[in-house]
C-alpha cells in the first residue's frame, strides 16, 4: 500500500506525521515500510529519521547538443519545442538548458540528423536504512534547477517496494506538479492541515487534486485548538474522513524543534498511528 | 532597414510596451518606407521561453534592431546570436516617437541584459 502525506499549505506537519507513521509501522510490521522524501526541493525528513545514505544516483535530463557544421537552420527543431528551449536565430541555433523538459523531440525531427544528447545533472535520488530499520530515500534538487517532476519520478522508479512492505510518500507542500507526481500512483492521500483559513484555503485546493487524480483522501487536523469550526465543516460538507486530530501544545513544538517524532515525544501516539492505518486500509 | 519594436496596439499611433518577451504586440517597422505590420506576441501568455519566443519572431522577419523598454537575459544572447542590435526605449511614450528618435540615431544601444533572469518557467 502507497500512502502519501500532502497538505496543501507548508508547515502544517506533514514530515512530522510521515515520520511518526512509519516509525510506528515499523514496530509492528514485517518488512518495515519504505519512506520516500519526495519534497526533493527542500528534503527534511532525514531530521527526523536519521538514515544513513549510502547508495546515490544522479538524477539527469537528456539535452539537445547542436552540430553547427550539419545544422542546415532549418528551424524544425524550434518549431516543435513547445518549451522554447531551442531557437534557431539567423546563423545559430541556441539550446536553453533551463526550459528543456528533455522530451527528445528535437532530436527525433532534425531531418540532419545535427543534435545529439548529452545527460545535464539536475538532482540526485540517495538511500539508506534509517531508524528502526525503515527504507528511507529521499530524492535533492541541485540548487539553481528549476524541475523537480524528474527527480521525483527518478526516486519513485529506483525504490520500488517489496511484496506486503507499505510504502509512506512523504510530499511537497502545494499543489503543483511536484506535489502531482509524489501523490501520482498512490492508494490514499492524507492530507495534514491545521485549523486556520489559510490551512482550509489549501486543503480545498488538495482536495481537488486528490479528488481529480482519483485517490481515496482521508485529512489530519494538526494544531487542534477547538477555535475553527469552518475546517470541520468543510470536511463534514465533503465527506472527508477526519482520520487524526493532534491538539496545538508546547510540548510537541518542543520536541519537533529537537528533531524529535511524535511517538517520542509522546509513546501512546504509536497506537494511534496504528489504529489510523488500520481505518485507512478498511477504507480502500 | 527593417526593425522590431514592443507596443501596446497593432499600428504606429500606439504607445509603446516597456516588456519584451510579453509585450502584447510586436510591430515590425521599414524604417525608409514607414511600411509595417504587427504581430500579436505569441510569447505574451507563454508559460516560459517568452523572450526566446520573441527572439526568434524577430530573427524569423529578418530584422535588424530590435527596441524594446528592457531584454532579459534569454533575449539578449538570442539576438545577439542572430546579430539584431537591441535599443532602450527611455523616455519614449509611443511608437512613432521611438521610431524618428532611432533613425536620428538619439536611442540607446544595449550591450548586456537590462535585468536578471526572470522566473524560468516551469516548476513541474
Amino acid at each position: 500500500m502507497i500512502i502519501t502525506i500532502a497538505s496543501g499549505k507548508g508547515g502544517t506537519g506533514k514530515t512530522t506525521i510521515a515520520a511518526s507513521l512509519a516509525l510506528s509501522l515499523a514496530a509492528e510490521q514485517s518488512p518495515p515500510p519504505l519512506f520516500l522524501d519526495c519534497d526533493v526541493e527542500a528534503p527534511n525528513a532525514h531530521l527526523f529519521l536519521h538514515p544513513k545514505l549510502d547508495e546515490q544516483q544522479d538524477v539527469a535530463l537528456l539535452i539537445p547538443s547542436v552540430d553547427e557544421a550539419k545544422c542546415t537552420h532549418c528551424g524544425k527543431c524550434a518549431e516543435v519545442c513547445q518549451f522554447h528551449a531551442i531557437a534557431v536565430m539567423g546563423k545559430k541555433t541556441l539550446v536553453f538548458p533551463q526550459f528543456c523538459h528533455g522530451c527528445g523531440s528535437c532530436t527525433a525531427l532534425c531531418p540532419e540528423k545535427a543534435i545529439s544528447e548529452i545527460p545535464d545533472r539536475m538532482g540526485v535520488v540517495e538511500r539508506g536504512l534509517a531508524m528502526a530499520g525503515i527504507f528511507f530515500a529521499r530524492g535533492v534538487l541541485d540548487v539553481g534547477e528549476p524541475m523537480a517532476v524528474p527527480v521525483i519520478r527518478q526516486l519513485k522508479k529506483w525504490m520500488t517496494a517489496q511484496s506486503g512492505q507499505v510504502v509512506i510518500r512523504d510530499a511537497p507542500p502545494g499543489t503543483s506538479c511536484p506535489v502531482v507526481e509524489a501523490m501520482r500512483g498512490s492508494d490514499f492521500l492524507l492530507l495534514v492541515t491545521e485549523p486556520t483559513p489559510f490551512g482550509l484555503h489549501d486543503i480545498r485546493l488538495a482536495v481537488q487534486v486528490g479528488r481529480e487524480m482519483g485517490i481515496p483522501l482521508g485529512v489530519i487536523i494538526n494544531r487542534e485548538n477547538g477555535f475553527y469550526p469552518a475546517l470541520d465543516e468543510f470536511c463534514f460538507d465533503n465527506v472527508l474522513p477526519v482520520l487524526l486530530r493532534i491538539p496545538f501544545e508546547r510540548v510537541i513544538a518542543e520536541g519537533v524543534a529537537q528533531g524529535k517524532t511524535l511517538v517520542e515525544i509522546h509513546p501512546e501516539y504509536a497506537d494511534r498511528f496504528i489504529r489510523m492505518f488500520t481505518q485507512i486500509a478498511s477504507l480502500l | 532597414m527593417k526593425i522590431v519594436l514592443t507596443t501596446v496596439s497593432p499600428n504606429l499611433e500606439t504607445d509603446v510596451d516597456p516588456r519584451f518577451g510579453r509585450a502584447a504586440c510586436l510591430l515590425v517597422v521599414d524604417t525608409n518606407t514607414l511600411e509595417w505590420k504587427a504581430q500579436t506576441n505569441p510569447g505574451a501568455s507563454a508559460s516560459g521561453g517568452a523572450g526566446i519566443q520573441a527572439a526568434q519572431f524577430v530573427a524569423d522577419q529578418h530584422a535588424q534592431a530590435a527596441i524594446s523598454g528592457d531584454f532579459g537575459p534569454h533575449a539578449f544572447d538570442a539576438l545577439q546570436a542572430a546579430g539584431i542590435t537591441m535599443y532602450i526605449y527611455g523616455d519614449c511614450q509611443n511608437a512613432q516617437q521611438a521610431i524618428e528618435r532611432f533613425k536620428a540615431g538619439q536611442l540607446q544601444q544595449v550591450g548586456s541584459p537590462t535585468r536578471g533572469e526572470c522566473d524560468s518557467g516551469h516548476h513541474g
